[in-house]
Protein backbone atom coordinates (compact mmCIF):
# COMPACT_ATOMS: atom_id res chain seq x y z
CA UNK A 1 0.00 0.00 0.00
CA UNK A 2 1.50 3.64 -0.99
CA UNK A 3 1.76 5.48 2.28
CA UNK A 4 2.87 9.67 1.87
CA UNK A 5 5.55 10.91 3.68
CA UNK A 6 3.45 11.86 6.86
CA UNK A 7 2.06 8.31 7.01
CA UNK A 8 5.36 6.67 7.24
CA UNK A 9 6.46 9.30 9.83
CA UNK A 10 3.31 7.74 11.78
CA UNK A 11 4.39 4.09 10.96
CA UNK A 12 7.76 4.31 11.68
CA UNK A 13 6.79 5.85 15.57
CA UNK A 14 7.57 9.73 15.02
CA UNK A 15 4.42 10.33 16.68
CA UNK A 16 4.65 8.34 19.44
CA UNK A 17 3.54 4.34 20.13
CA UNK A 18 0.14 5.00 19.93
CA UNK A 19 -0.45 6.12 16.71
CA UNK A 20 2.16 3.78 15.35
CA UNK A 21 0.04 1.07 16.49
CA UNK A 22 -2.97 2.17 14.70
CA UNK A 23 -1.13 2.95 11.89
CA UNK A 24 0.03 -0.60 11.60
CA UNK A 25 -3.03 -2.08 12.09
CA UNK A 26 -4.41 0.36 8.88
CA UNK A 27 -1.14 -0.66 6.82
CA UNK A 28 -2.04 -4.91 7.61
CA UNK A 29 -5.70 -4.59 6.48
CA UNK A 30 -4.80 -2.51 3.80
CA UNK A 31 -1.92 -5.24 2.66
CA UNK A 32 -4.63 -7.82 3.16
CA UNK A 33 -7.69 -6.75 1.00
CA UNK A 34 -4.82 -4.93 -1.26
CA UNK A 35 -6.26 -1.10 -0.81
CA UNK A 36 -3.90 1.08 -2.63
CA UNK A 37 -3.67 4.07 -0.51
CA UNK A 38 -5.41 5.10 2.73
CA UNK A 39 -8.42 7.95 2.35
CA UNK A 40 -9.50 10.60 5.08
CA UNK A 41 -12.69 9.68 6.99
CA UNK A 42 -15.34 11.79 8.75
CA UNK A 43 -16.48 9.58 11.86
CA UNK A 44 -15.88 6.37 13.24
CA UNK A 45 -18.29 4.29 15.21
CA UNK A 46 -16.21 1.68 17.22
CA UNK A 47 -17.89 -1.33 18.49
CA UNK A 48 -16.29 -4.37 21.02
CA UNK A 49 -17.65 -1.93 24.02
CA UNK A 50 -19.36 -4.43 26.32
CA UNK A 51 -17.73 -5.98 29.27
CA UNK A 52 -19.79 -9.37 28.42
CA UNK A 53 -18.40 -9.43 25.01
CA UNK A 54 -14.66 -8.45 25.40
CA UNK A 55 -14.17 -9.64 28.56
CA UNK A 56 -10.63 -9.02 30.54
CA UNK A 57 -8.40 -9.42 27.30
CA UNK A 58 -10.45 -6.36 25.79
CA UNK A 59 -10.72 -4.26 28.77
CA UNK A 60 -6.53 -4.39 29.19
CA UNK A 61 -5.85 -3.82 25.67
CA UNK A 62 -8.06 -0.68 25.66
CA UNK A 63 -6.76 0.40 28.67
CA UNK A 64 -2.94 0.24 27.77
CA UNK A 65 -3.62 1.57 24.71
CA UNK A 66 -5.56 4.80 26.11
CA UNK A 67 -2.54 5.26 28.57
CA UNK A 68 -0.20 5.61 25.80
CA UNK A 69 -2.18 9.19 24.58
CA UNK A 70 -4.25 7.61 21.85
CA UNK A 71 -6.65 10.41 20.73
CA UNK A 72 -9.38 10.24 17.89
CA UNK A 73 -9.12 13.09 15.57
CA UNK A 74 -12.88 12.26 13.90
CA UNK A 75 -15.98 12.49 15.43
CA UNK A 76 -16.28 9.02 16.97
CA UNK A 77 -18.98 7.43 18.44
CA UNK A 78 -19.33 4.24 20.94
CA UNK A 79 -21.47 1.20 20.05
CA UNK A 80 -23.46 -0.39 23.31
CA UNK A 81 -21.89 -1.53 26.13
CA UNK A 82 -22.62 -4.00 28.34
CA UNK A 83 -25.34 -2.53 31.37
CA UNK A 84 -27.49 0.90 31.41
CA UNK A 85 -24.69 2.70 33.09
CA UNK A 86 -27.37 4.41 35.55
CA UNK A 87 -29.37 1.44 36.32
CA UNK A 88 -27.29 -1.49 36.18
CA UNK A 89 -28.46 -2.77 39.69
CA UNK A 90 -31.95 -2.87 38.19
CA UNK A 91 -30.83 -5.73 35.56
CA UNK A 92 -28.74 -7.51 37.87
CA UNK A 93 -24.97 -6.47 37.03
CA UNK A 94 -22.55 -7.36 39.74
CA UNK A 95 -20.15 -4.40 41.36
CA UNK A 96 -17.34 -5.94 40.02
CA UNK A 97 -18.82 -6.20 36.23
CA UNK A 98 -19.95 -2.68 36.94
CA UNK A 99 -16.50 -1.66 37.37
CA UNK A 100 -14.92 -2.86 34.51
CA UNK A 101 -17.47 -1.78 32.15
CA UNK A 102 -16.84 1.59 33.66
CA UNK A 103 -13.24 0.99 33.30
CA UNK A 104 -13.91 -0.12 29.34
CA UNK A 105 -16.53 3.46 29.26
CA UNK A 106 -13.38 5.59 30.81
CA UNK A 107 -10.69 3.90 28.30
CA UNK A 108 -13.02 5.29 25.45
CA UNK A 109 -13.65 8.40 27.14
CA UNK A 110 -9.99 9.16 27.40
CA UNK A 111 -9.40 8.62 23.91
CA UNK A 112 -12.14 11.54 23.12
CA UNK A 113 -15.07 9.05 21.95
CA UNK A 114 -18.48 9.97 22.41
CA UNK A 115 -19.85 7.74 25.14
CA UNK A 116 -23.04 7.62 22.93
CA UNK A 117 -23.48 3.73 23.70
CA UNK A 118 -25.90 2.96 20.76
CA UNK A 119 -25.80 1.00 17.59
CA UNK A 120 -27.79 4.19 16.53
CA UNK A 121 -25.54 7.02 15.67
CA UNK A 122 -27.21 8.40 12.90
CA UNK A 123 -29.89 9.38 15.83
CA UNK A 124 -27.57 10.90 18.12
CA UNK A 125 -25.59 13.25 15.68
CA UNK A 126 -23.32 11.25 13.87
CA UNK A 127 -25.01 12.09 10.44
CA UNK A 128 -22.43 11.34 7.42
CA UNK A 129 -22.19 13.58 4.50
CA UNK A 130 -23.54 11.61 1.25
CA UNK A 131 -20.88 9.74 -0.64
CA UNK A 132 -18.44 10.54 2.49
CA UNK A 133 -15.90 7.91 3.61
CA UNK A 134 -16.47 6.48 7.08
CA UNK A 135 -15.22 3.46 9.09
CA UNK A 136 -17.96 2.34 11.17
CA UNK A 137 -18.07 -0.82 13.17
CA UNK A 138 -21.35 -2.40 13.94
CA UNK A 139 -23.10 -4.51 11.71
CA UNK A 140 -26.28 -2.66 11.56
CA UNK A 141 -25.18 0.72 11.27
CA UNK A 142 -22.44 -0.56 8.05
CA UNK A 143 -25.64 -1.39 6.34
CA UNK A 144 -27.58 1.44 7.19
CA UNK A 145 -25.18 4.19 6.51
CA UNK A 146 -24.03 2.27 3.38
CA UNK A 147 -27.97 1.71 1.65
CA UNK A 148 -30.02 4.55 3.54
CA UNK A 149 -27.35 7.33 4.37
CA UNK A 150 -25.00 7.10 1.06
CA UNK A 151 -22.02 7.21 3.16
CA UNK A 152 -19.34 4.58 2.40
CA UNK A 153 -17.85 2.09 4.72
CA UNK A 154 -16.63 -1.64 5.33
CA UNK A 155 -17.49 -3.70 7.42
CA UNK A 156 -15.04 -2.63 10.40
CA UNK A 157 -13.90 -4.66 13.86
CA UNK A 158 -13.74 -2.52 16.66
CA UNK A 159 -9.77 -2.19 17.00
CA UNK A 160 -9.92 -1.69 12.88
CA UNK A 161 -12.60 1.33 13.47
CA UNK A 162 -10.99 2.85 16.72
CA UNK A 163 -7.14 2.78 14.45
CA UNK A 164 -8.99 4.85 11.54
CA UNK A 165 -10.57 6.92 14.05
CA UNK A 166 -7.09 7.48 15.85
CA UNK A 167 -5.26 8.33 12.26
CA UNK A 168 -8.37 9.34 10.72
CA UNK A 169 -8.07 7.44 7.71
CA UNK A 170 -9.15 4.41 6.29
CA UNK A 171 -7.81 1.76 3.47
CA UNK A 172 -9.21 2.30 -0.12
CA UNK A 173 -11.48 -0.60 -0.96
CA UNK A 174 -14.10 -2.87 -0.76
CA UNK A 175 -17.33 -0.68 -0.61
CA UNK A 176 -15.28 2.61 -0.42
CA UNK A 177 -14.94 1.93 -4.38
CA UNK A 178 -17.36 2.78 -6.94
CA UNK A 179 -17.15 -0.28 -8.80
CA UNK A 180 -17.64 -2.44 -5.55
CA UNK A 181 -21.32 -0.60 -5.04
CA UNK A 182 -23.60 -1.49 -7.38
CA UNK A 183 -26.32 -3.98 -7.21
CA UNK A 184 -25.85 -7.94 -7.82
CA UNK A 185 -28.94 -9.12 -7.20
CA UNK A 186 -32.60 -8.28 -7.81
CA UNK A 187 -34.62 -9.11 -5.11
CA UNK A 188 -38.50 -8.73 -6.01
CA UNK A 189 -41.08 -8.51 -3.09
CA UNK A 190 -44.18 -10.56 -3.72
CA UNK A 191 -45.93 -9.86 -0.12
CA UNK A 192 -47.23 -7.00 1.42
CA UNK A 193 -44.48 -5.50 4.40
CA UNK A 194 -46.45 -3.49 7.15
CA UNK A 195 -44.97 -3.71 10.37
CA UNK A 196 -41.26 -3.89 11.27
CA UNK A 197 -41.34 -7.64 12.32
CA UNK A 198 -42.04 -7.65 8.60
CA UNK A 199 -39.07 -5.88 7.43
CA UNK A 200 -36.75 -7.78 9.86
CA UNK A 201 -38.23 -11.19 8.49
CA UNK A 202 -37.48 -9.82 5.14
CA UNK A 203 -33.77 -8.79 5.86
CA UNK A 204 -33.25 -12.22 7.44
CA UNK A 205 -34.50 -13.97 4.29
CA UNK A 206 -32.67 -12.31 2.00
CA UNK A 207 -29.28 -12.79 3.95
CA UNK A 208 -29.89 -16.49 3.80
CA UNK A 209 -30.80 -17.05 0.55
CA UNK A 210 -27.90 -14.53 -0.79
CA UNK A 211 -25.25 -14.05 1.96
CA UNK A 212 -22.87 -12.26 0.05
CA UNK A 213 -24.36 -9.85 -1.93
CA UNK A 214 -25.01 -6.34 -2.90
CA UNK A 215 -29.66 -6.79 -3.38
CA UNK A 216 -31.69 -4.26 -4.83
CA UNK A 217 -34.66 -4.81 -2.81
CA UNK A 218 -37.41 -3.98 -5.57
CA UNK A 219 -41.46 -3.49 -4.55
CA UNK A 220 -41.19 -2.54 -0.97
CA UNK A 221 -43.91 0.39 0.00
CA UNK A 222 -44.78 1.57 3.14
CA UNK A 223 -41.12 1.89 4.20
CA UNK A 224 -40.12 4.54 6.91
CA UNK A 225 -36.58 5.24 8.49
CA UNK A 226 -37.32 2.43 11.26
CA UNK A 227 -38.46 0.16 8.53
CA UNK A 228 -35.05 0.76 6.82
CA UNK A 229 -33.03 0.12 10.10
CA UNK A 230 -35.21 -3.23 10.78
CA UNK A 231 -33.91 -4.30 7.26
CA UNK A 232 -30.10 -3.34 7.77
CA UNK A 233 -29.93 -5.23 11.29
CA UNK A 234 -31.31 -8.58 9.75
CA UNK A 235 -29.73 -8.61 6.25
CA UNK A 236 -26.49 -8.32 8.54
CA UNK A 237 -27.25 -10.82 10.83
CA UNK A 238 -27.85 -13.93 8.14
CA UNK A 239 -25.48 -12.94 5.80
CA UNK A 240 -22.59 -11.04 5.26
CA UNK A 241 -24.43 -8.36 3.36
CA UNK A 242 -23.16 -4.56 4.54
CA UNK A 243 -24.95 -2.64 1.57
CA UNK A 244 -28.51 -2.71 -0.13
CA UNK A 245 -30.28 -0.49 -2.67
CA UNK A 246 -34.07 -0.16 -2.91
CA UNK A 247 -35.03 3.35 -5.38
CA UNK A 248 -32.62 4.50 -8.40
CA UNK A 249 -32.35 2.89 -12.15
CA UNK A 250 -30.96 0.05 -12.23
CA UNK A 251 -28.42 -0.35 -15.37
CA UNK A 252 -27.60 -3.54 -15.67
CA UNK A 253 -29.47 -6.81 -15.92
CA UNK A 254 -28.98 -9.02 -12.23
CA UNK A 255 -29.60 -12.33 -11.03
CA UNK A 256 -33.32 -12.37 -9.70
CA UNK A 257 -34.78 -13.72 -6.73
CA UNK A 258 -38.28 -13.71 -5.41
CA UNK A 259 -39.30 -13.76 -1.96
CA UNK A 260 -43.14 -14.35 -0.83
CA UNK A 261 -45.33 -14.68 2.23
CA UNK A 262 -44.03 -18.44 2.11
CA UNK A 263 -40.08 -17.47 2.15
CA UNK A 264 -40.41 -15.43 5.36
CA UNK A 265 -42.93 -17.77 7.03
CA UNK A 266 -39.74 -20.01 6.96
CA UNK A 267 -37.35 -17.63 8.45
CA UNK A 268 -39.98 -16.93 11.35
CA UNK A 269 -40.08 -20.60 12.17
CA UNK A 270 -36.54 -20.99 11.77
CA UNK A 271 -36.22 -18.24 14.75
CA UNK A 272 -38.79 -19.56 17.17
CA UNK A 273 -39.11 -22.36 19.49
CA UNK A 274 -42.41 -22.90 20.67
CA UNK A 275 -42.94 -21.90 24.60
CA UNK A 276 -44.44 -18.98 25.72
CA UNK A 277 -42.84 -16.11 26.08
CA UNK A 278 -41.95 -14.21 29.59
CA UNK A 279 -39.85 -11.33 28.34
CA UNK A 280 -40.39 -9.31 25.32
CA UNK A 281 -37.93 -7.03 24.35
CA UNK A 282 -37.85 -4.42 21.95
CA UNK A 283 -35.32 -1.69 20.01
CA UNK A 284 -32.80 -4.24 18.26
CA UNK A 285 -31.42 -1.79 16.62
CA UNK A 286 -32.24 1.15 19.59
CA UNK A 287 -35.86 2.26 19.14
CA UNK A 288 -35.60 5.90 17.43
CA UNK A 289 -37.75 8.68 19.30
CA UNK A 290 -40.85 7.90 16.45
CA UNK A 291 -40.42 4.09 18.35
CA UNK A 292 -40.90 5.34 21.91
CA UNK A 293 -43.71 7.63 21.00
CA UNK A 294 -45.53 4.89 19.32
CA UNK A 295 -45.12 2.58 22.18
CA UNK A 296 -46.37 4.56 24.81
CA UNK A 297 -49.48 5.74 22.59
CA UNK A 298 -49.87 1.58 22.43
CA UNK A 299 -49.63 1.04 25.99
CA UNK A 300 -50.74 4.35 27.95
CA UNK A 301 -53.64 3.57 30.48
CA UNK A 302 -52.58 -0.40 30.09
CA UNK A 303 -50.72 -2.65 32.78
CA UNK A 304 -47.85 -5.22 31.88
CA UNK A 305 -49.48 -8.33 33.57
CA UNK A 306 -47.66 -9.94 35.83
CA UNK A 307 -44.45 -12.18 35.88
CA UNK A 308 -43.74 -10.95 32.15
CA UNK A 309 -41.30 -8.21 31.87
CA UNK A 310 -41.41 -6.19 28.28
CA UNK A 311 -37.99 -4.77 28.23
CA UNK A 312 -37.06 -1.40 25.68
CA UNK A 313 -33.68 -0.53 24.96
CA UNK A 314 -32.56 2.84 23.58
CA UNK A 315 -29.92 5.38 23.54
CA UNK A 316 -29.24 7.86 26.16
CA UNK A 317 -30.09 10.86 23.26
CA UNK A 318 -33.44 9.28 22.42
CA UNK A 319 -34.46 8.61 26.04
CA UNK A 320 -33.84 11.95 26.74
CA UNK A 321 -35.77 14.00 24.17
CA UNK A 322 -38.52 11.25 24.99
CA UNK A 323 -38.84 11.33 28.17
CA UNK A 324 -42.46 12.03 28.62
CA UNK A 325 -43.38 8.80 26.91
CA UNK A 326 -40.88 6.90 28.49
CA UNK A 327 -42.91 7.77 31.71
CA UNK A 328 -45.57 6.67 30.21
CA UNK A 329 -44.52 3.67 29.39
CA UNK A 330 -42.88 2.98 32.18
CA UNK A 331 -45.79 3.55 34.37
CA UNK A 332 -47.66 0.74 32.43
CA UNK A 333 -44.88 -1.25 34.34
CA UNK A 334 -42.43 -1.95 31.33
CA UNK A 335 -38.97 -0.86 31.98
CA UNK A 336 -36.76 1.43 29.22
CA UNK A 337 -32.99 0.85 29.49
CA UNK A 338 -30.36 3.08 27.98
CA UNK A 339 -26.67 2.30 26.87
CA UNK A 340 -27.32 -1.51 26.17
CA UNK A 341 -29.61 -4.15 24.58
CA UNK A 342 -30.49 -7.39 24.81
CA UNK A 343 -27.71 -9.12 22.70
CA UNK A 344 -24.77 -7.42 24.49
CA UNK A 345 -26.13 -7.15 27.92
CA UNK A 346 -25.52 -10.53 29.48
CA UNK A 347 -29.45 -11.27 29.41
CA UNK A 348 -29.74 -14.22 31.33
CA UNK A 349 -29.19 -12.17 34.46
CA UNK A 350 -32.49 -10.86 33.93
CA UNK A 351 -34.47 -13.74 35.33
CA UNK A 352 -36.50 -14.44 32.81
CA UNK A 353 -36.48 -17.95 31.10
CA UNK A 354 -37.87 -16.80 27.36
CA UNK A 355 -37.19 -13.40 24.88
CA UNK A 356 -39.59 -12.86 22.30
CA UNK A 357 -38.88 -9.59 19.87
CA UNK A 358 -40.05 -8.37 16.93
CA UNK A 359 -36.23 -8.59 15.99
CA UNK A 360 -34.18 -11.12 13.68
CA UNK A 361 -30.87 -9.81 14.62
CA UNK A 362 -32.10 -9.55 18.70
CA UNK A 363 -33.47 -13.59 18.52
CA UNK A 364 -30.77 -14.84 16.32
CA UNK A 365 -28.03 -13.30 18.55
CA UNK A 366 -29.65 -13.87 22.10
CA UNK A 367 -30.61 -17.48 21.20
CA UNK A 368 -26.88 -18.34 20.40
CA UNK A 369 -25.04 -16.32 23.13
CA UNK A 370 -27.65 -16.70 26.18
CA UNK A 371 -29.59 -19.75 27.85
CA UNK A 372 -32.79 -18.16 27.04
CA UNK A 373 -35.28 -19.60 24.48
CA UNK A 374 -36.40 -17.37 22.06
CA UNK A 375 -39.29 -16.42 19.43
CA UNK A 376 -40.45 -13.45 16.66
CA UNK A 377 -43.48 -11.47 17.94
CA UNK A 378 -46.15 -9.26 16.19
CA UNK A 379 -46.12 -5.82 18.45
CA UNK A 380 -49.94 -6.30 17.66
CA UNK A 381 -49.60 -9.68 19.75
CA UNK A 382 -47.81 -8.44 22.42
CA UNK A 383 -50.34 -5.30 23.23
CA UNK A 384 -53.37 -7.43 23.38
CA UNK A 385 -51.80 -10.84 25.25
CA UNK A 386 -49.71 -9.17 27.56
CA UNK A 387 -51.37 -6.15 29.15
CA UNK A 388 -54.75 -5.36 30.72
CA UNK B 1 20.25 -27.44 6.37
CA UNK B 2 17.73 -24.84 6.18
CA UNK B 3 14.93 -24.16 3.57
CA UNK B 4 13.66 -20.80 3.06
CA UNK B 5 10.23 -19.97 2.30
CA UNK B 6 9.04 -16.52 0.78
CA UNK B 7 5.81 -14.67 2.05
CA UNK B 8 3.94 -11.66 3.09
CA UNK B 9 4.88 -9.93 6.59
CA UNK B 10 2.06 -9.01 7.96
CA UNK B 11 2.87 -8.55 11.49
CA UNK B 12 6.43 -7.26 11.22
CA UNK B 13 8.35 -8.64 14.01
CA UNK B 14 10.61 -11.82 14.47
CA UNK B 15 10.01 -14.95 16.51
CA UNK B 16 11.04 -18.61 16.44
CA UNK B 17 10.04 -21.83 17.62
CA UNK B 18 8.96 -25.33 17.15
CA UNK B 19 5.92 -25.88 14.18
CA UNK B 20 2.40 -26.68 15.66
CA UNK B 21 0.54 -27.65 12.91
CA UNK B 22 -3.70 -27.55 12.20
CA UNK B 23 -5.91 -27.91 9.45
CA UNK B 24 -8.82 -26.29 10.23
CA UNK B 25 -9.73 -22.74 10.54
CA UNK B 26 -8.91 -20.72 14.34
CA UNK B 27 -10.88 -18.87 16.49
CA UNK B 28 -8.76 -17.67 19.70
CA UNK B 29 -12.51 -16.76 21.37
CA UNK B 30 -13.76 -19.77 22.24
CA UNK B 31 -11.21 -21.53 20.74
CA UNK B 32 -7.65 -21.16 23.50
CA UNK B 33 -7.96 -20.71 26.79
CA UNK B 34 -6.05 -17.42 27.77
CA UNK B 35 -4.65 -18.26 31.09
CA UNK B 36 -2.57 -21.61 29.63
CA UNK B 37 -2.41 -21.48 26.56
CA UNK B 38 -4.13 -24.63 25.23
CA UNK B 39 -6.52 -25.18 22.82
CA UNK B 40 -10.04 -25.93 24.60
CA UNK B 41 -12.10 -25.91 20.87
CA UNK B 42 -13.34 -30.03 21.24
CA UNK B 43 -13.86 -29.80 17.77
CA UNK B 44 -10.20 -29.02 17.15
CA UNK B 45 -7.66 -31.51 15.84
CA UNK B 46 -5.13 -29.80 18.38
CA UNK B 47 -7.40 -30.06 21.10
CA UNK B 48 -5.67 -30.28 24.75
CA UNK B 49 -2.08 -28.83 22.82
CA UNK B 50 -0.36 -25.84 24.44
CA UNK B 51 1.12 -23.26 21.43
CA UNK B 52 2.90 -21.56 24.48
CA UNK B 53 6.02 -20.77 22.79
CA UNK B 54 5.68 -22.48 19.52
CA UNK B 55 4.80 -21.10 15.88
CA UNK B 56 1.50 -22.02 15.46
CA UNK B 57 0.35 -22.73 11.81
CA UNK B 58 -3.55 -22.99 10.87
CA UNK B 59 -5.19 -21.97 7.76
CA UNK B 60 -7.03 -18.41 8.60
CA UNK B 61 -8.96 -17.01 11.55
CA UNK B 62 -12.29 -17.65 12.16
CA UNK B 63 -15.31 -16.52 14.32
CA UNK B 64 -15.35 -13.07 16.66
CA UNK B 65 -13.56 -10.32 16.23
CA UNK B 66 -12.88 -10.53 20.41
CA UNK B 67 -10.21 -13.07 18.92
CA UNK B 68 -7.98 -10.30 18.83
CA UNK B 69 -8.45 -9.26 22.64
CA UNK B 70 -7.13 -13.23 23.33
CA UNK B 71 -4.21 -12.77 21.23
CA UNK B 72 -3.46 -9.76 23.10
CA UNK B 73 -4.32 -11.64 26.52
CA UNK B 74 -2.21 -14.74 25.70
CA UNK B 75 0.92 -12.32 25.17
CA UNK B 76 0.25 -10.60 28.26
CA UNK B 77 -0.14 -13.63 30.04
CA UNK B 78 3.40 -14.95 28.52
CA UNK B 79 1.53 -17.79 27.19
CA UNK B 80 1.15 -16.69 23.48
CA UNK B 81 2.93 -18.60 20.29
CA UNK B 82 6.28 -17.20 19.24
CA UNK B 83 4.85 -16.88 15.63
CA UNK B 84 1.37 -17.44 13.42
CA UNK B 85 1.71 -18.53 10.26
CA UNK B 86 -1.62 -18.63 7.76
CA UNK B 87 -2.57 -19.63 4.73
CA UNK B 88 -4.04 -16.60 4.00
CA UNK B 89 -4.64 -14.04 7.07
CA UNK B 90 -7.53 -12.47 7.64
CA UNK B 91 -8.49 -8.86 10.04
CA UNK B 92 -8.88 -10.95 13.23
CA UNK B 93 -5.93 -12.49 13.15
CA UNK B 94 -3.51 -9.17 12.20
CA UNK B 95 -4.85 -7.08 14.23
CA UNK B 96 -4.43 -9.63 17.31
CA UNK B 97 -0.92 -10.07 16.50
CA UNK B 98 0.22 -6.84 15.44
CA UNK B 99 -1.61 -5.34 19.12
CA UNK B 100 0.42 -8.18 20.75
CA UNK B 101 3.86 -8.05 18.46
CA UNK B 102 3.44 -11.71 17.12
CA UNK B 103 5.25 -11.76 14.16
CA UNK B 104 2.71 -13.36 11.42
CA UNK B 105 3.04 -14.44 7.89
CA UNK B 106 0.75 -15.09 5.47
CA UNK B 107 1.13 -16.41 1.71
CA UNK B 108 4.25 -18.64 1.67
CA UNK B 109 5.24 -19.99 -1.46
CA UNK B 110 4.61 -23.03 -0.21
CA UNK B 111 1.61 -24.89 1.58
CA UNK B 112 2.69 -24.89 5.12
CA UNK B 113 0.60 -27.07 6.54
CA UNK B 114 1.93 -29.85 4.23
CA UNK B 115 5.63 -28.65 3.50
CA UNK B 116 5.96 -28.16 7.54
CA UNK B 117 6.22 -31.10 9.86
CA UNK B 118 5.25 -30.84 13.57
CA UNK B 119 8.34 -29.96 15.94
CA UNK B 120 9.99 -28.71 12.79
CA UNK B 121 12.10 -25.38 14.05
CA UNK B 122 11.15 -22.52 12.36
CA UNK B 123 12.48 -18.41 12.37
CA UNK B 124 9.45 -16.41 10.99
CA UNK B 125 10.86 -13.01 10.36
CA UNK B 126 7.82 -11.22 10.21
CA UNK B 127 9.65 -8.13 8.55
CA UNK B 128 11.02 -9.61 5.30
CA UNK B 129 7.82 -12.05 5.06
CA UNK B 130 10.32 -14.54 5.36
CA UNK B 131 10.17 -18.35 7.15
CA UNK B 132 12.92 -20.34 8.08
CA UNK B 133 12.76 -23.99 8.35
CA UNK B 134 16.12 -25.58 10.27
CA UNK B 135 16.90 -29.30 9.63
CA UNK B 136 19.54 -30.35 11.79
Amino acid sequence: MYLTKEEEKMLSGEYGLAIQKAMQLLVAIGDIFEAEYLIDIESAQISGVSYNNIGDAGLEFLEEFSNLNAKVVVKSTLNPCGMDIDRWKEMGISREYYEKQMRIIRAFERMGVEISCTCTPYFVGNIPKQGSHIAWSESSAVVFANSVLNARTNREGGPSALASAIIGKTPYYGLHKDENRLPNFLVKIETDLRTSLDFSLLGYTIGRLIPSSIPYIYGIKHYDIDKLKAISAALATSGGISMFHFKGKIRDKLERLSIDKKELEISKEMLSKNNEPDLICIGCPHCSYDEILYLAKAIKGKKLKKDYGLWIWTSKGVFQRANKYVKIIENAGCKVFRDTCMVVYPINLSGYKHMASNSCKAVSYVASVSGLKTSLIELSDVFSKFFE
Amino acid sequence: MEFIYKGRGISKFIGEGEAIISKKPFSFFGGIDPKTGIIIDRNHDLYGESIVGKVFIFPKGKGSTVGSYIIYQLKKNKKHPNAIINIESEPIIAIGCIIAEIPLVDKLEVNPISNINNGDYLIVDGINGIVRRIIK
